[in-house]
């Protein structure tokens, strides 16, 4: 992966290059929105990290001039303002994802991830297939083998999501979000309840467990034979 | 500055200074208007008794010359209160008549004239004024006949000297009631003076004085009052925001701090420090929720989260935010309930309500599973989403240990966490978010027994009862 990240506190921006480049990804940075906008104009990225509060351009009309100007790249945006209304804003302006500051690396490197594949373009297939286990997304059928899985709806979307982005780590803040569409943190950790569920009711009896808890980040459905 | 020259600086007095110059302009003008007047009236009357005498004088002297000309005016002359008359020869004879002195060459010009004058029998004294007509008669003779003037200035004296005094009196009167009125205003508004200045020097807990007769002065100290309550709770809420940030975010960083400070000093080997590292993200971690809780307390508190308030179903809420508990309550050998029947309109923010609704089950799911009961199998929580008359009611109940009554109103302050729970993990803040929600939509959260229930009877009907109460939405609601 390619990666643009415009930040201007070089202390924050030096550890995310540095994490990203040991993660096997290639990582540039610009330290102001003016840089920023010029190496996102003319470099091929595949996602750019921007930060909200920018020297000379603030990250929302960075990105604003990015779409105008039809460069359709992947943007997440790093915030110290983390409410709702901010996170709308942010999303209305062109972003695709938001992460509020504190964020932990894991976090990032794994919405970075979901972004990058999205452009990938997993998304316009029907049938979802990681090992032995399909997802149909137009019949919601799922099955192992040749055995069917019976799903209440909420678990079909969790493994429609996680099977969207399998191999890689997805964390519970994403799920909640995207499977629930909630952005608050609730204060116990429902999600793994949920996971435990689902992870029941598609790995059990089965040699090979395909939904796996990444710790300290989150979860990855993957086939581990492979 | 002296008690008078405040006074002479009040509104009211300035004020009263300006009705009074006007009233007084108004009142010169109308008697000057009415003194003219007379003046006028009276010199139209004297010219039409002139002008008649002039006529009957004429026509006896064409009838009968000179010679009755003068009986007449002698006869006329002698009357009391009579006019005036002199006949001369051309060469300015008196033939007749009670005029002494005039001024001369007055008799050359025939017309009318304003003369003074002095009567035949008085050779001295003070001369008068009188309006006179003078006409040659056919022969050379010349008539003057004329008015006294005297009675006309006398008229004119009076209603000047009446003008003078009442406007002496309207001035006076004026000034003592413009004093009158601005002492008393100024005295209501010095106590306002003086209430403010001891809030200003940091007494908040002082309210201006309100008199009770409801005029602008006791409306605008009501509002004041209003306002200053308004700052007082908001200077409270602040002040306990910042003794909790130094009373509760210090106490893990000092943990934080003397972790990093043990590990450094202690750990010999990889696996020790990554541990310490390890604890310390997590506690940091704990520090960042605290913090964004805080934030978004302040945040619902200050009103800047109705910018994205819509319309919503409460029910659908009530619903979802069970949906994402029922596994973790399953787990813990809970059963939870939902009794949600749509439609629950509610004008708001569906992220906070429903964040305020979770953070109510996750404490009903956290301190029921505490409570160890033998029959712990069978609690139950419900919650239940329903309109109730221009209310939407969204409630939890559970069968858990409960709060007593005395504290209901203590466990929404931030940071506040009963002795009987401090050995269940969480914040302090699940409830002071749920309030402050709940108040950022116009509504409350209420605690009740849950015994009250009628429904819930059984062995285990203890517990609690927590009511998120918001205005109910929708075409048929307030809004």
């Amino acid at each position: 992966m390619r990666l643009l990240i415009i930040e201007d506190d070089r202390d924050a921006a030096d550890y995310i290059v540095r994490a990203f480049r040991e993660t096997g990804h290639v990582a540039d940075h610009a330290a102001d929105g003016e840089e920023g906008l010029a190496l996102a104009l003319d470099g091929q990225y595949d996602v750019l990290i921007v930060d909200r509060m920018l020297p000379k351009r603030d990250g929302l009309s960075v990105i604003g001039t990015l779409r105008e100007k039809g460069v359709q790249t992947p943007v997440l945006i790093l915030s110290a303002l983390g409410q709702v209304d901010d996170r709308v804003k942010g999303l209305r302006a062109g972003g695709d994802d938001y992460l509020p500051k504190p964020y932990s690396f894991s976090e990032l490197l794994a919405r970075v991830e979901a972004l990058a594949r999205r452009r990938g373009g997993r998304g316009d297939e029907m049938v979802y297939r990681v090992a032995d286990l399909e997802l149909d997304r137009l019949s919601h059928q799922v099955s192992r083998g040749k055995e069917e899985i019976v799903l209440q709806p909420r678990e079909f979307r969790l493994l429609e999501y996680l099977m969207k982005h399998a191999g890689q780590v997805v964390t519970r803040t994403m799920l909640l979000e995207n499977v629930w569409d909630y952005h608050f943190d609730p204060q116990t950790n429902v999600i793994d309840v949920h996971i435990s569920r689902l992870r029941s009711k598609i790995d059990k009896g089965h040699a090979q467990p395909l939904l796996q808890t990444v710790r300290g980040a989150g979860y990855m459905i993957r086939d581990s034979a492979r | 500055m002296t008690a008078l020259g405040k006074l002479f600086r009040t509104t009211a007095f300035k004020l009263t200074l300006v009705y009074l110059t006007v009233f007084a302009l108004f009142a010169v003008f109308l008697l000057g208007y009415f003194a003219w007047n007379t003046r006028r009236l009276v010199t139209e009357q004297i010219t039409q008794t002139v002008d008649a005498e002039i006529g009957g004088l004429s026509e006896q002297y064409n009838l009968g010359g000179i010679r009755r000309l003068v009986i007449i005016v002698d006869t006329r002359a002698r009357r009391p209160g009579s006019s005036l008359y002199l006949v001369t020869t051309n060469a300015g004879e008196a033939l007749a008549g009670n005029v002494g002195a005039l001024p001369p060459g007055l008799l050359e010009k025939p017309g009318w004239t304003e003369t003074e004058y002095r009567r035949l029998e008085e050779s001295e004294g003070p001369e008068h004024h009188a309006l006179a007509r003078v006409i040659q008669l056919p022969g050379g003779f010349r008539l003057l006949v004329g008015r006294d003037l005297d009675e006309r200035e006398r008229l004119y004296d009076v209603v000047l000297s009446a003008g003078k005094w009442s406007a002496a009196i309207v001035v006076v009167l004026g000034l003592a009631g413009g004093f009158f009125v601005a002492r008393r205003v100024l005295r209501r508004v010095d106590a306002m003076t003086e209430t403010t200045r001891s809030i200003m020097e940091g007494d908040l807990g002082e309210r201006l004085p309100v008199a009770g007769s409801n005029d602008e002065l006791d409306r605008l100290a009501v509002n004041l009052n209003a306002m200053l309550d308004r700052i007082e709770a908001l200077m409270h809420g602040l002040k306990e925001v910042s003794d909790n940030i130094a009373h509760d975010l210090k106490t893990p960083l000092t943990r934080l701090h003397n972790r990093c400070e043990e590990a450094l000093r202690t750990a010999r080997s990889e696996n020790e420090y990554r541990s310490a590292l390890e604890a310390t993200i997590e506690e940091s971690e704990g520090l960042i929720r605290t913090f964004n809780a805080l934030l978004m307390i302040a945040r619902a508190e200050s009103g800047q989260a109705r910018d994205n308030m819509s319309e919503f179903d409460a029910a659908e809420v009530a619903a979802g935010v069970v949906e994402l508990y029922e596994p973790l309550a399953e787990e813990k050998g809970l059963s939870l309930m939902v009794e949600a029947p749509s439609p629950a309109p509610v004008h708001g923010s569906r992220e906070l309500v429903s964040q305020a609704l979770a953070n109510l089950v996750d404490n009903a799911i956290k301190y029921a599973a505490s409570v160890e009961k033998a029959d712990a199998e069978s609690q139950v929580i419900t919650v239940k989403a329903a309109s109730e008359g221009d209310r939407v009611l969204l409630s939890v109940t559970d069968q858990g240990p409960g709060i007593p009554a005395s504290q209901r109103e203590r466990v929404v302050e931030r940071f506040v966490r009963l002795d009987q729970s401090r050995s269940v993990p969480g914040s302090g803040l699940g409830l002071s978010l749920v309030a402050a929600v709940a108040r950022l939509h116009g509504g409350e959260l209420k605690f009740e027994d849950n015994a009250l229930e009628p429904e819930a009877t059984g062995p285990n009907a203890t517990g609690l009862k927590a009511i998120i109460a918001l205005p109910r939405g929708g075409p048929q609601g307030a809004g």
